[in-house]
């Protein structure tokens, strides 16, 4: 019997032996593919396995990683003040994923980028518990929370910029909301919550939603006149009748109030009234497509990563004339961003340069150790130097003398544009009212900013960027320079 | 030589040494076969007792391990854990010194490693369905039936004085077994067991008839083809190289593949049908030593399978779950489908090669069945490869070790025995880890002694009982001659 208990034998090993390859070829060929299944929860799981990095405003985090000891999740996402800072993080949810720079900086805060690959395996041969490297925003707090305060209950979005280097120094979008309150994996009643929200409050306003500028577009109106040598100077008169017959119609195009003197007004008092019939004219007599390339010089018509994406500022290619003369008064179909309006301001300040926003200022491994760090570069050359300082004059005249006075702060410059903004069927939804500006400190120090009130009053004639939004700018202004 | 320590016996063992040497120049490939050993080979109890401490200290490592890893503490149940499998080992080694002093050293350790690391990952498991949902005591009742186990592995050593006793019970083995086998069909199936029928359950209690069956059966097949193999071997024709059997010789085949279908379409049972048929074809294989009865089993296992595939719906959802383990998480998932083999492939690739340790990785994702019959994806997950490896090195080291011991056996119905519970190991082994792997469709059996199960335990502790006695007569120096009914040359054939 001894023959066939042999072959049995060498019968069990090559079961074994087939076992065996199997394992291999599950465990080793295959393990990658099995391992970053989509239905493997691993990877979900092991992004809360180990503390996840911060997000940092002037050196303090914004944001924390609870040690929340479940057996799914071990760490849980937390903020400092949720609604705040969550237009500037945005979310990190172990149910519903993650959005803003907790979404696009996974790789360092959750520590699988490959540029930590080297650290991870130090720390792992040393013992050492893993952790996420943290990423360094640009904002500051101070400003940050100025701006939110000043928000208050009004719906809208705050935007500041440094002129110089384009680091953005606030981002606000309110109404807001706690991220904290959906960072869970049980956090479904406060998720439909949020969602079926009519205010909107997890969208962030600053970046994502795009208005019509309104008059704060007369600026970039002034600009292309200035560059295209439409007028030489702010005193230049403008032939402008009041009313103005849009071109080949027969619409009157008239200004807010009786009281503007608008008629055949100056390049300045035309600005510093905020004169519809003025703008419109010089956008008709420049035509769409000087028009056109002097907006995509401040931005228009292309995305900006901040590196969270801006939504696409538009300065439309209208076929007609007085179409035209109605986009550059930043109505019809002209749209912009907070963030837009408040690049235009920043390119005045910076005599023409427009430097690249930008939102982070450098990556770190959780030894602090930076991994990378941004490098300030020109988005463009918006204008000459020359035209910078007429429209900067321009703007100061606006605070000093016309529809601005409001964001007059002692011993700044302070130069700034107001805007209110018609919009919705047949011009019937509240307007918004904007406000743009950037001040400047004697020894240089400048920012700049847009804000924006969404229909926040019901006393339709108390709308306007003035009244409602240059108050915000002063504020945000005042703790970017300290006055 | 420290072994020549059965006085009285070494000149009659020395004897029978030289005959054996003598037979073993007749045979010269046969040289080299450490289990048929010379008189005066080492006992090896004392290589046991050192393997011994090796398979208690390693669990108790991996306890730690658990331990630090989850809790970052040693566990506070460390030490009666250990005192508990390091007692359990002692007690077995020292009654293998006293009723079977020249057993196979191997296989009382590698069972004592496979049960000591299977508590260590059900508790593991435990401590994990603690965090999700309440208490979930299975280690300590796993700890409990290891006991158990170790307790009938006593009785058997004491009890079995020669396992040619069991030759006798060849019919009442058959009736046993027949009534184990078809009990289940009688208890309803819950739902978790997708349609098996393989417990008998009496309120919180249930055991697992099929484990036990699988040693009554080998008892019945050994004694059974013992008896017949001449009539099975020697009458038949030669057709195309192949002996074929008469017609009236395929009978019993025929019986237990019949049997091996009704468990199959009244318990939904798979594997231990496979189980069944396999184990007879192989023994029947050995008795005969015609390839012939291969042949036949392969078709005849074949077909039916086919023949059920076609007309139940358990054995089609059960191959298309193999095809497609990732059906189950779609959209619209096939009726009766599982995550189990998805899961279980999901943390074998996230263990790769070195695993994630243990106490860190996710087979909880498995569900109740991780700590059961996907113990392995837990273990694949948490100790990689590198440990499945280990693992199937000691499955294929436990197996081996018994063939040996057929080998050795000097009389037919304890090489039959011994040939029979080996590879009812290896097939069960093959059954279990290749449905856990994707290999081959999932059967839902237990892996010996690492999984969950108190049948499994209890009956593999026997199994390896069994098999210690067998290779204690085989080594026993000077053991008496074999019995006439070998008929086949000489007690080392």
């Amino acid at each position: 019997m001894n023959k066939p208990i042999r072959r049995v034998s060498i019968f069990c090993l090559v079961l074994i032996l087939a076992l065996m390859v199997r394992t291999n070829w599950v465990q080793g060929v295959q393990a990658d593919a099995w391992a970053s299944n989509k239905n493997n929860k691993r990877q979900l799981y092991d992004r809360y396995a180990h503390p996840r990095g911060n997000i940092i405003a002037g050196g303090q985090p914004v944001t924390n990683s609870d040690f929340v000891n479940g057996l799914r999740y071990k760490y849980k996402r937390s903020w400092v003040n949720g609604p705040m800072w969550a237009p500037v993080t945005g979310y990190s949810s172990q149910a519903y994923g993650s959005n803003g720079l907790e979404n696009l900086e996974d790789g360092i805060l959750s520590g699988t980028d490959d540029r930590l690959f080297f650290r991870n395996t130090l720390d792992m041969l040393t013992g050492e518990q893993k952790r996420g490297g943290d990423v360094v925003t640009t904002i500051n707090p101070k400003v940050q929370k100025a701006a939110f305060d000043a928000m208050g209950d009004k719906k809208g979005a705050v935007v500041a910029l440094d002129p110089k280097t384009g680091a953005i120094l606030s981002l606000v979008s309110t109404p807001s909301y706690d991220p904290g309150t959906i960072a869970g994996n049980d956090d479904g009643a406060a998720w439909t919550a949020l969602n079926a929200d009519p205010n909107k409050p997890m969208d962030n306003r600053a970046l994502k939603y795009t208005y019509p500028p309104g008059s704060t577009f007369k600026l970039v109106t002034a600009t292309a006149a200035f560059e295209n040598g439409l007028y030489q100077s702010i005193d230049d008169a403008t032939d402008t009748p009041d009313p103005y017959v849009l071109p080949g119609t027969k619409t009157e195009l008239k200004n807010e109030s009786p009281n503007e003197r608008c008629g055949n007004a100056t390049v300045k008092s035309g600005m510093d009234q905020s004169c519809n019939t003025v703008f419109a004219k010089m956008g008709a007599d420049l035509g769409k497509e000087k028009m056109r390339a002097q907006a995509e010089k401040f931005g228009f018509n292309s995305t900006v990563d901040t590196p969270v994406r801006a939504e696409k500022s538009v300065f439309p290619s209208s076929p007609s004339q007085d179409q035209t003369a109605q986009d550059s008064i930043g109505q019809h179909d002209t749209r912009a961003t907070p963030l837009q309006v408040a690049m235009v301001s920043a390119a005045i300040a910076n005599n023409g340069s427009l430097m690249q926003p930008y939102l982070v200022d450098s990556e770190r491994s959780a030894s602090l150790t930076t991994i990378s760090k941004h490098t300030e570069k020109q988005f463009s050359q918006a204008m000459s130097p020359a035209t910078a300082q007429k429209m900067q004059d321009l703007m100061v005249s606006v605070v000093q003398d016309g529809t601005g006075k409001n964001a007059q702060i002692p011993g700044l410059q302070v130069g700034g544009k107001t805007g209110t903004a018609q919009h919705g069927e047949n011009n019937a939804g509240l307007p918004y009212a904007w406000f743009t500006s950037w001040a400047k400190t004697p020894d240089g120090q400048s920012v700049a900013v847009a804000v924006v009130v969404e229909d926040g009053s019901d006393n339709r004639d108390g709308i306007s960027g003035g009244r409602l939004a240059a108050p915000i700018a002063k504020a945000v202004m005042q703790a970017a320079l300290g006055k | 030589m420290s072994s020549y320590n059965l006085s009285g016996d070494t000149d009659r063992g020395g004897g029978t040494g030289r005959r054996r040497a003598t037979a073993e120049r007749t045979a010269p490939r046969r040289r080299g076969n450490t289990t048929i050993s010379l008189q005066g080979a080492p006992n090896r109890r004392n290589t046991e007792l050192a393997l011994l401490v090796f398979a208690v200290l390693l669990p108790i490592l991996a306890y730690a391990n658990v331990g630090l890893a989850m809790d970052s503490e040693l566990p506070a149940g460390m030490l009666g854990y250990g005192l508990g499998m390091g007692s359990l080992a002692l007690v077995a080694h020292l009654l293998v010194r006293r009723f079977a002093p020249y057993a196979d050293p191997l296989m009382l350790p590698i069972a004592t490693l496979l049960n000591g690391l299977g508590v260590v990952m059900i508790w593991r498991l435990d401590k994990a369905g603690k965090l999700l949902s309440g208490n979930f005591p299975a280690a300590r009742n796993q700890l409990i039936w290891s006991a158990l186990g170790v307790a009938l592995f006593i009785g058997v050593m004491v009890l079995l004085k020669d396992h040619r006793v069991l030759q006798r019970y060849t019919y009442i083995s058959m009736v046993v077994a027949l009534v184990l086998l078809a009990a289940p069909a009688f208890f309803p199936a819950r739902a978790e067991d997708f349609g098996a029928k393989i417990w008998i359950r009496m309120g919180s209690f249930s055991i697992q008839p099929g484990e036990f069956a699988k040693i009554v059966l080998t008892v019945f097949f050994a004694g059974y083809l013992m008896v017949k193999r001449d009539a099975l071997a020697l009458a038949s024709r030669r057709f195309m190289g192949l002996y074929l059997p008469r017609g009236r010789d395929l009978g019993p085949i025929v019986v237990i593949w019949l049997l091996s279908l009704l468990i199959l379409i009244f318990e939904n049972d798979l594997g231990t049908s496979f189980l069944f048929f396999g184990l007879f074809v192989v023994m029947l294989y050995v008795a005969t030593e015609r390839t012939s009865w291969i042949l036949f089993g392969l078709l005849m296992s074949v077909g039916g399978a086919v023949a059920v595939a076609m007309t139940t719906s358990h054995v089609k959802v059960r191959i298309d779950a193999w095809l497609d383990p990732m059906a189950a998480f779609g959209p619209n998932p096939p009726k009766g489908a599982t995550e189990q083999i998805g899961q279980s492939l999901m943390a074998l690739g996230s263990g790769g090669v070195t695993g994630s340790g243990l106490g860190q990785g996710r087979s909880w994702l498995i569900n109740f069945a991780a700590k059961s019959d996907f113990i392995l994806g837990s273990f694949g997950e948490e100790l990689g490869l590198t440990g499945l490896m280990a693992i199937f090195l000691l499955y294929a080291l436990l197996v081996q070790r018994g063939l040996r011991t057929a080998l050795a056996a000097r009389d037919p119905f304890g090489k039959l025995f011994a040939v029979g519970l080996s590879s009812a190991m290896a097939l069960q082994v093959f059954v279990v880890a290749g449905g856990v792997t994707g290999l081959i469709p999932l059967t839902g059996m237990t892996m010996p002694f690492l999984a969950q199960g108190g049948s499994s335990v209890v009956a593999n502790w026997a199994l390896v009982a069994i098999l210690l006695k067998i290779s204690d007569s085989a080594r026993r120096p000077g053991a008496e001659p074999a019995p006439a009914t070998e008929g086949q040359g000489g007690p080392a054939r």
